[in-house]
Parts: structure tokens; C-alpha cells; sequence
């Protein structure tokens, strides 16, 4: 195993973290603010990777299929936020998982309506195809390398709203004590349908962002989720400093689980038994991560909530 | 009034009940992720039907989302309450496994459209079990025997970590004659393969034989073509089926993929059927809308000699497979599997579309490793 190989396996953990953390970023505000569990997160994921497909695919621009995927999804979310997540607020969370569970599978069936059933094309775009290399005669994709950039550059963003702006005063407000800040005048409705529409842009980011590189279909969505909610839980519900650090923790350990376990276990089993105990467990390596977590802090990292 | 049009109803009920002798019961998947194979097999299947021009044939069709304990449910209304002669349509092996054994041991005729489960070519094998597709190591089979003429000595080779994945890898070692650079086992369902690129590369392999069906296929090619690797790849038709080229693109083109079947194969049934399917449909039949067709002429030849009802004749009538099939000659094994020939083809574009080609023949009556274990 060298060192070039470890270098660039560590770079596809944090590839992989900084993508979830665009899921997960949404998803813990959402569930910071207005306390509430957002399944079909995984679908506007989905919405972004569509809209994205199909307007790049019409216009042939990759940067307006981007766009097209923030708009189409601050949009949907925007719009189920004031049709349907609304009601739900003073709801018990069994019923917002019950909504939200509804509200997938309504628009994975009304994708699959619009867009038909085969997966769709996306591809990157042309300039940053191929690979490059790096110090040390490391090759990588050039567009992996862009993501890593763009996930870090949007979590300075957002660190930026809300430590900074009198929006993320609001928010931090909101999560604290919400009819407090109501009482004081802040527009909780209006807030709450905006926080609602950022967190679905940025989902619909991720969606297009990783739609390039992987198939754009329906059913996307959900396994991305549940890795999402596991960075929620590491990192402390609420917190995006703990999505941050969750994801990227999550994002390494499943890629060099995945990559060094196999190879451990060939130290004292032979190849073929080894690969697939060693993968196998692998594939456990975030839940054994978030069990421990959990007995270390129940509340995740940075939690504040119990 | 009202009474009038309930005797119509009643009247039209058991007008079309009597016209249909025949009960099929399809259990496919048709929404979620899995959807375009069940969808294929369905529009090829019921194309047959159509084209019989025989009304005595129902068809009841049913979604399983790709979820066993759906596909139990609904196996069970249609034997309990349907009363279904026949029973096909399910694409997945593990849905397979947990409908089949209790079906077939209540004395319904299933014809498998897709799923080939070793067990049920071997020691499971039953005699109203009949597969018109492959045994799912036979693809598979055929790719290690194209490496071999290939002259591919090193090859790295991946699957999912479920049952079929380990199929698929064993069937490739069967006949595949060089060394391994690697063997991996990735998540089932898994998206990005960055860990298992990086690990191509540091391989010193001289080919990639790679199963990933439907999305997880597109996901492998699409970042392969982006890693700046340059190796020969081989892998099942599964990954390069008429659904999913196109979302794959110019990546794709090159591969070379094994398959029973291609819309050139040479035969007029072949020719008609792609023809039709295109009219009927507007898209390119995938090699599992042609498992569909087939599957539903398969029935259809047997109905023409006996009657369900007479298992015993029903079932020889099956065994005989007098049927213009799209891959032209069909024949069962002894184990009711097909012995077929499978082809090597090569993606290639025409026009705008990405399709296949056959470029040769990688294994020429293959039969399957289960068949001395099947006893019936």
C-alpha cells in the first residue's frame, strides 16, 4: 500500500464528506430551527440532479443546469414548506415522518412521471473532465478536486451567514427560543419558509454536483439521506460546525474503512474471505462510528439538545 | 337506471371472464429504482400477447417495488384469490428465491423472465420452473471466456456484496484462465467508486471485469471514464442494456459486454420484434424486453398444444420450446435453464443513439455449473 495510494484514498473520504455535508447541512438546520425531521430531503437531492440533467442536457451549459438545480430546488422546497411542512410544526414527530415519508414517495412517482423511468445523462462539464496531477505524482479527477473546493467554499459561506448576517442572527435566535424571537417581531413564518428553500437549494447542489459523476434516477436520494442523518447525529443535531466535522469524519471512514479493513483482514484470512468479511464489516464502519459517538456524547459532538 | 347498468356490468364481467381460459399472473417492478427493467420486460411480454391476436389470455400485473415481502404478498393473492395458471415477471434473484419455491409447490407454472438463482438450477430445480433468460453465472461465464481469447492475463474484478455478486465473480473465475490483479466486493447499491478506482490503478492490472447493475453501473463508467485509467473493460450486458447507455454516454463506448441476445442478431423473429417494439413503443428494445417477448411465446406455444389445466401436457408442451424465439434457436437443459449461445458486443453510437454490436461469439451452447445437481 503506498503512500500515493493513501493520499488519494483520503481525498476521496473528503470528496465524499464534503458532499454529504450539503445534505446534511439543510437537514440539521431544518431540524435546529423548526424541530423538525425532514425525510423527503433526499428527495429535493433528487429535484436538483433532474433539473440539472434536464437543462443541461436542453442548453448543453453545465453552469446553467447548476443553477437551474439551486432554483429548481429552493423552489420545491419553498413551495412543500408552505403547502405542507407548515402544518406540521406543532405535530408530533411520528406525524412529520409520516408527511415526509409521503411527500418521497410522491415525488419520486411524479419524477418518474415527468421524466420517465430509464436514468438520465449528466455529465461534467468539458473543462473540468479528466484527471490531473498533483504534487508528488498523485493523478485525480480535476472535477472531484472542484467539488472538494466547492463544499469548502460553501461551508465558509455558510459559516458566514450565520455567524455574520442578521439572517443568522435570526436563525440562531429561532433555534433557541422561537416564540421569543416571534414576539419580538421577526416574521417566524417567513423565516422559516426561507431556512426551509436554503437547505433544499443546497441538497439540490449536492444532487447536481454528484448527478455528474454518478446516475441520475429516481430513488437517488434516500441512501444519501440516511447518510445524511448519520452525519446529523455524529455532529450534534442543529449544529452546522457538527454537520461539518460529521461529514467529513463519516466521508473518511467509509472510504478508508472500505479500502484498509479488506486489506487487514488478508493478514490472517486468504483473499476472496477476506474481501468480503472485510467489506462487509466496512459497510458498518459509520454506524460503529455513530455508536460510539453517541456513548462518548449522547448529544453528537457539538450538540447542544439533549 | 341504475339496476339496468349494474346487470350490464355483471354482463360484462362474466362475458370477459369466460372469454379468459387463461389466467397469467405478472410480478414485476415497475416503481423505484429498479423500474426500467421491470417496465422492459413487461411492454415485451405483453407485445407478444398482443401480437397473437388471442383474447383468451389475461394478464394481471403487479408492481413488487423490488421488495420481497411485497412480492410475497402479491404471489399469494394471485395463487389464493386470482387463481393464476402461470406466473412470471420477476427481474430480481432474491425476489425470486421468495416467491418461486412456494409457488411452484402449489402447482402454478412459473416462467422466469430474468432472475436465474443458482439455487433453482440445481438443487432446487422444480418441474414447473422454467427459465427463458440465463442462469445468472452464465454471462458472467461468458466474459472470463472472452478474456481468455482477449489474451487478458491480470484482470481486476469487482461485484456488489450481495448473493448475485458473488455469482457473477464465481462465474467469471469459472472460465477466466489469467491471474487476478484484485478482487473486490463493493457496497450493494454503492454510488461512488473513487476507493475502488484508486485501488484499479495501483493494481498493475491489464483489464476490469466489473458486475454493477442499472444505476450502479453508470456510476462506475462514468467515473472510470474520468479517471485518466486506460484499461480494456469487460463486464454482463447488465451495465449496457438499451436503458442505460444513454445515461451513461461516450463512456460507455468501446466496452465490450456479454449478452444472449442483441438487436442484430439475424433471424426474422429478431428483425419483427425490434421493428415492432420501436412502432409500439418509441425506444429500443433492451435485452430484457426480448427475455419479455420470448417468455410470453414460450406460453404462447405451449397453450397452443395443451391446456394448464393438464399439467403433465402443459408442462412437456413448455419443455419443447417450439417457439420462434429473438435469439433464434431455444432450447432447454434438462434442468429447464436455456442452453444458448452468448455473444461478445461492443458499444458503439448510431447516429445518437448508443447501442450494441455483436463482434463475436464468447461461448457457443452454454449450458450452466448447476445442471448434474438438478434432480426432477
Amino acid at each position: 500500500m503506498s503512500t500515493i495510494l493513501i493520499i488519494e484514498q483520503v481525498l476521496n473520504g473528503l470528496q465524499f464528506g464534503v458532499m454529504l455535508f450539503l445534505m446534511a447541512a439543510g437537514l440539521t438546520l431544518i431540524f435546529g430551527v423548526m424541530g423538525l425531521i425532514n425525510l423527503a430531503h433526499g428527495s429535493l437531492y433528487m429535484v436538483g440532479a433532474f433539473a440539472a440533467a434536464a437543462v443541461a442536457g436542453a442548453t448543453g451549459s453545465f453552469f446553467l443546469g447548476l443553477v437551474a438545480a439551486l432554483a429548481a430546488a429552493a423552489l420545491a422546497g419553498a413551495v412543500i414548506e408552505m403547502v405542507v411542512i407548515r402544518r406540521l410544526y406543532a405535530a408530533p414527530h411520528l406525524d412529520q415522518v409520516l408527511a415526509t415519508f409521503a411527500l418521497i414517495l410522491i415525488f419520486s412517482e411524479g419524477t418518474r412521471w415527468v421524466f420517465g423511468s430509464f436514468p438520465l445523462f449528466l455529465d461534467i462539464p468539458v473543462g473540468l473532465a479528466g484527471p490531473v496531477t498533483l504534487p508528488g505524482g498523485i493523478e485525480y479527477p480535476l472535477y472531484r478536486l472542484a467539488l472538494i473546493g466547492i463544499g469548502l467554499a460553501v461551508g465558509l459561506g455558510l459559516w458566514a451567514l450565520i455567524e455574520r448576517t442578521r439572517i443568522g442572527i435570526q436563525i440562531r435566535a429561532g433555534e433557541n427560543d422561537r416564540e421569543m424571537i416571534a414576539a419580538l417581531g421577526v416574521d417566524i413564518s417567513k423565516l422559516y419558509t426561507l431556512i426551509f428553500a436554503l437547505g433544499a437549494a443546497l441538497a439540490g447542489l449536492a444532487g447536481a454536483l454528484v448527478g455528474a459523476i454518478q446516475s441520475v434516477q429516481v430513488g437517488m436520494g434516500e441512501p444519501v439521506l440516511i447518510l445524511a442523518f448519520v452525519v446529523i447525529v455524529i455532529g450534534g443535531i442543529g449544529s452546522i460546525r457538527g454537520a461539518f466535522i460529521g461529514a467529513l469524519l463519516v466521508g473518511l471512514t467509509d472510504t478508508l474503512g472500505g479500502v484498509f479493513l479488506p486489506e487487514l483482514f488478508k493478514l490472517f484470512m486468504e483473499t476472496g474471505a477476506a474481501q468480503k468479511s472485510g467489506s462487509a464489516i466496512a459497510s458498518m464502519a459509520i454506524y460503529i462510528l455513530m455508536g460510539l459517538v453517541l456513548v462518548w456524547r449522547p448529544t453528537g459532538l457539538f450538540g447542544a439538545r439533549g | 337506471m341504475k339496476r339496468f347498468l349494474m346487470a350490464a356490468a355483471a354482463t360484462a364481467l362474466g362475458a370477459s371472464s369466460a372469454a379468459a381460459d387463461i389466467k397469467v399472473g405478472m410480478i414485476t417492478t415497475l416503481s423505484g429504482g429498479g423500474a426500467g427493467l421491470g417496465i422492459d420486460v413487461r411492454d415485451g411480454f405483453m407485445l407478444a400477447i398482443s401480437q397473437s391476436g388471442r383474447d383468451d389470455i389475461e394478464v394481471v400485473i403487479e408492481d413488487d417495488q423490488r421488495k420481497p415481502d411485497i412480492a410475497v404478498q402479491l404471489s399469494d393473492k394471485m395463487i389464493q384469490s386470482e387463481r393464476v395458471d402461470v406466473m412470471t415477471g420477476i427481474i430480481w434473484s432474491n425476489l425470486a428465491m421468495a416467491v418461486v419455491p412456494a409457488a411452484v409447490n402449489q402447482n402454478v407454472f412459473y416462467l422466469s423472465p430474468n432472475a436465474g438463482p443458482s439455487p433453482l438450477a440445481g438443487k432446487g430445480c422444480h418441474q414447473n420452473y422454467f427459465n427463458v433468460a440465463w442462469q445468472n453465472d452464465n454471462l458472467h461465464e461468458a466474459a472470463g471466456a472472452h478474456a481468455n481469447g482477449a489474451g487478458y492475463s491480470n484482470t481486476f474484478i469487482l461485484a456488489p456484496n450481495y448473493p448475485a455478486g458473488t455469482d457473477a465473480l464465481t462465474g467469471y473465475k469459472r472460465f477466466y484462465e489469467g491471474e487476478l490483479a484484485g478482487e473486490v466486493y463493493t457496497k450493494l447499491g454503492q454510488t461512488d467508486y473513487a476507493a475502488e478506482l484508486a485501488q484499479i490503478r495501483a493494481s498493475g492490472a491489464d483489464s476490469v471485469f466489473f458486475f454493477l447493475p442499472g444505476g450502479m453501473g453508470i456510476s462506475f463508467l462514468k467515473q472510470y471514464a474520468n479517471s485518466g485509467i486506460d484499461l480494456p473493460v469487460v463486464g454482463p450486458a447488465f451495465s449496457f442494456d438499451q436503458g442505460i447507455l444513454q445515461a451513461v454516454g461516450d463512456a460507455a463506448l468501446g466496452v465490450v459486454n456479454t449478452s444472449q441476445w442483441n438487436k442484430d442478431i439475424d433471424n426474422p423473429t429478431n428483425a419483427a420484434f425490434v421493428e415492432s417494439f420501436q412502432a409500439e413503443f418509441g425506444r429500443l428494445p433492451s435485452l430484457y424486453a426480448s427475455q419479455g417477448f420470448d417468455t410470453a411465446n414460450l406460453l404462447i406455444s405451449a397453450l397452443e398444444a395443451a391446456d394448464p389445466s393438464d399439467a403433465d401436457a402443459f408442462r412437456e408442451a413448455l419443455r419443447a420450446a417450439d417457439f420462434d424465439s429473438t435469439r433464434g434457436d431455444f432450447a432447454f437443459g434438462p434442468n429447464h435453464h436455456p442452453v444458448q449461445t452468448i455473444y461478445a458486443r461492443e458499444v458503439i453510437k448510431e447516429g445518437d443513439v448508443f447501442t450494441n454490436k455483436i463482434i463475436g461469439t464468447a461461448l457457443e451452447n452454454h449450458s450452466d455449473a448447476y445442471a448434474a445437481d438438478c434432480k426432477m
